[in-house]
């Protein structure tokens, strides 16, 4: 048996493997684990091989970085061109809406937030939670378009970055899931041809790429509808973005609708209790907390989703990054601005998926007390 | 009786079921009545013999052979392809990556684990058109012109108008030189295997490389060295020679490469985990080396939970080449847009396009379900 080795298995040995001994230094424990063995070195060597490779990077974003210029032309003399970020601050985070207007904007933006806030506790959890995020997401519209009560009207082509991705990212989530609970319901349905629709729609859906849907509602939309319809290009990426979520929402719901013992929708028929009472009152409080990694895991990948509508024109934050980056008064500072765009996405969807893993213990830990 | 029918499951069920079928009936016929009567007053020509009339657009790069003269099926067929080549480059360098990043992850060395950890963070909470735009931007704006170009490894060029790197230049008389090759390789191993039974595993094939290797030089030589590798040359304002890759086609293989990596690692990690800890003390115990037992015991039991995430991510790769759109590499989705600037003609094109999808998804996850139930455990 050769000596202490840096194993594939750490883990599994619970890092025993790798542990120090009580009796020496941490130094010499650190050394050991570093430098231990063959293996060791080699994937110490690996590791400082790749941060090397990061020197140039640091260098660039960092050391050489111009935070503040004078003029753009100071810029053109390589390092990242920061100073860029803070001049079009405003056209990422709000597009194209009048300057005049744009408090409308950020309210919009602190209510959404707020109402994430408000959500993040169980302890709201119920149906007034559902109530609070409708009147939100009204007032939010309003405040958004405006045209009542002495708000200048707004159209939504003059709507753009962050409200829009937000906006897009929250309506499609809350708008899908009703939908979601339909087709998760009628895939496990007795009836034929409900199983078949809903079968029908989740996989047609799930087997398509959003580029092709958003597509579809982008193109052909506008032709599908009667021609006095006038759904903006918003409204129609919107529901592209509804149906995408509510297919794949259903999934992820259907899960827990399986996990979920015979026992008790059985014992609910015995006593009489009406269908979609039942639903309503237990089988879905029950599934729906089954779920909630995955159903959080859904909402990152619909938030990272919304971006996908810059390919149809839909003014998001990435579309307003990508104008904003034409500007010829600057020297290209494209990568700058992706940069940025992805902090912020960075933020919202690793802040999702740690509140996610905060939230199972949580549950995880009540259900067993 | 009428309280009787009312309260008849059988009967709700069927009204209920009808009411359905109903509903989407009307529906089809309410989506298919507006459409004709839209496309009849805008003027909009339909049917499919567009596909035979000449494309007249270029298409920058190519798998197959192209020329603007060729039909609009041909398009089609040539944007299809390069869908299919780019998905078969990701997923081939996304499964190794993976597999390498997952290791990392699970080696319990302390720098190695925390890398592996911070980049499936950054990779996967940041959306893939980001990454895809970010890249794009990199290439095209940070990279030096042509005739400062970055030469990070030697033969390895980047410039503004893309990535030149040593390329296999095969000459007249390689086929010989290849077929030779094989036919080697093929004896070699029959023989081996049947006269050298008694050696050791190492040795055989020890001696397979020593009497195969300098054949091999031998026969290159004697055909006049047809096959080469080439690195590119600066002519003037030019590289020659080599292997070129274009800003877009670049950023977007580095893109989808770097972002499904992210995803695959987790997955062949939380495959490796699944397996139990008793298999590793069953390998210790019984002396087998540490890599044995990983690539000889666990990860063909890890294959079996692998799997189906894996086809799904699989899947989820193809479909997320259409983002190549954003940077302009003329996959299928790119050429359905350009057609549909140039004919008008989009409910043919995105009907085609959905068509392929939706063929490319359903035959995969057939494929997928039918290798799963081979490798699924048999259990009594």
């Amino acid at each position: 048996m050769p000596t202490e080795k840096t194993t594939f298995t750490s883990l599994h040995t619970g890092g025993s493997m790798t542990q120090v001994p009580e009796r020496q230094s941490r130094l010499s424990g650190f050394v050991k684990t570093l430098f231990g063995d063959r293996l060791s070195i080699a994937l110490t060597l690996i590791s400082v091989l790749i941060i090397y490779a990061f020197v140039p990077v640091i260098d660039w974003a960092l050391i050489r970085a111009h935070w503040t210029v004078a003029s753009p032309a100071e810029c053109q003399s390589g390092g990242a061109c920061w100073a860029f970020i803070g001049a079009k601050l405003r056209l990422i985070l709000f597009g194209l809406y009048p300057p005049e207007e744009q408090w409308r904007a950020v309210i919009v933006i602190v209510l959404i937030m707020a109402l994430v806030l408000l959500t993040l506790s169980p302890r709201f959890w119920g149906a007034r939670l559902l109530l609070v995020w409708a009147a939100g997401i009204a007032v939010m519209l309003v405040l958004m378009g405006g045209g009542v009560m002495g708000l200048p009207p707004v159209p939504t082509s003059k709507w753009g970055g962050l409200p829009v991705t937000l906006l897009l990212a929250v309506l499609s989530l809350g708008l899908a899931f009703p939908f979601s609970v339909v087709l998760a319901l009628g895939r496990r349905s007795a009836q034929p041809v409900t199983r078949g629709l809903s079968v029908l729609v989740i996989e047609l859906v799930r087997g398509l790429p959003l580029v092709g849907l958003l597509f579809v509602a982008a193109i052909l939309m506008p032709l599908f509808l009667p021609p006095d319809w006038n759904i903006d290009k918003l409204g129609r990426t919107l529901a592209a973005l509804t149906i995408f979520a509510a297919a794949y929402l259903a999934e992820v719901i259907r899960g827990g609708l399986q996990g979920l013992p015979y026992g008790q929708t059985e014992a609910a028929q015995a006593l009489g209790i009406p269908y979609w009472r039942t639903i309503w009152h237990i089988v879905l409080p029950q599934a729906i907390q089954k779920v909630i990694p995955p159903l959080t895991n859904t909402a990152i990948v619909m938030v990272k989703n919304t971006s996908l509508v810059l390919i149809v024109g839909v003014f998001d934050m990435l579309s307003a990054a990508r104008s904003a980056a034409t500007d010829p008064m600057w020297p290209a500072p494209s990568a700058e601005a992706y940069l940025f765009v992805a902090m912020i996405y960075f933020v919202i969807c690793y802040g999702i998926a740690a509140y996610s893993r905060h939230i199972e213990t949580d549950l995880t830990a009540r259900s067993h007390s | 009786m009428l309280r009787e029918l009312w309260y008849s499951d059988r009967l709700r069920n069927g009204v209920f079921q009808a009411v359905l079928l109903g509903g989407l009936i009307w529906l089809l016929f309410w989506i298919g009545g507006n459409t004709v009567q839209n496309l009849a007053e805008r003027g909009i020509r339909t049917g499919y013999e567009f596909l035979q009339r000449p494309a007249r657009f270029p298409i920058s790069e190519t798998v197959l052979r192209y020329s603007p003269s060729d039909s609009f099926f041909w398009a089609y067929v040539v944007g299809l392809a390069n869908t299919l080549w780019l998905s078969f480059l990701t997923i081939l360098f996304a499964t190794i990556g993976g597999l390498a990043l997952a290791l990392a992850r699970l080696s319990g060395h302390p720098l190695l684990s925390r890398l592996a950890g911070i980049y499936v963070t950054v990779f996967r909470n940041v959306p893939l058109i980001v990454q895809l735009l970010f890249f794009y931007g990199v290439a095209t704006s940070l990279f030096p012109p042509v005739r400062q170009a970055l030469n990070p490894l030697p033969g390895l060029y980047l410039s503004l108008r893309g990535v030149y790197a040593p390329g296999l230049v095969m000459g007249p008389g390689s086929g010989t030189v290849i077929a030779v090759a094989v036919l080697l390789a093929l004896v070699l191993l029959i023989v081996l295997r049947h006269w050298a039974a008694g050696q050791g595993r190492l040795r055989r094939w020890l001696w397979g490389f020593a009497i195969f290797l300098p054949a091999l030089v031998l026969v290159w030589l004697l055909a006049g060295r047809p096959i080469a590798l080439e690195a590119p040359q600066l002519h003037g304002l030019n590289f020659r020679g080599g292997l070129y890759l274009s800003p877009e086609f670049s950023a977007i293989i580095i893109g989808l490469t770097l972002y499904t990596t992210a995803f695959t690692g987790e997955i062949i990690r939380g495959g490796i985990e699944a397996v139990g800890k008793g298999q590793w003390e069953g390998g210790r115990a019984l002396g087998v080396s540490e890599r044995h037992i990983m690539f000889r015991i666990i990860l063909p039991q890890a294959l079996r939970v692998i799997v189906p995430p894996m086809t799904s991510q699989y899947l989820s790769t193809v479909k997320n080449t259409t983002l190549a759109v954003a940077v302009g590499y003329p996959e299928l989705g790119l050429v359905v847009n350009t057609v549909i600037n140039q004919t008008g003609q989009a409910l043919e094109s995105i009907l085609i396009m959905l068509g392929v999808f939706l063929t490319i998804s359903l035959s995969v996850s057939a494929l997928m379900n039918y290798f799963n139930a081979r490798i699924a455990l048999v259990e009594r």
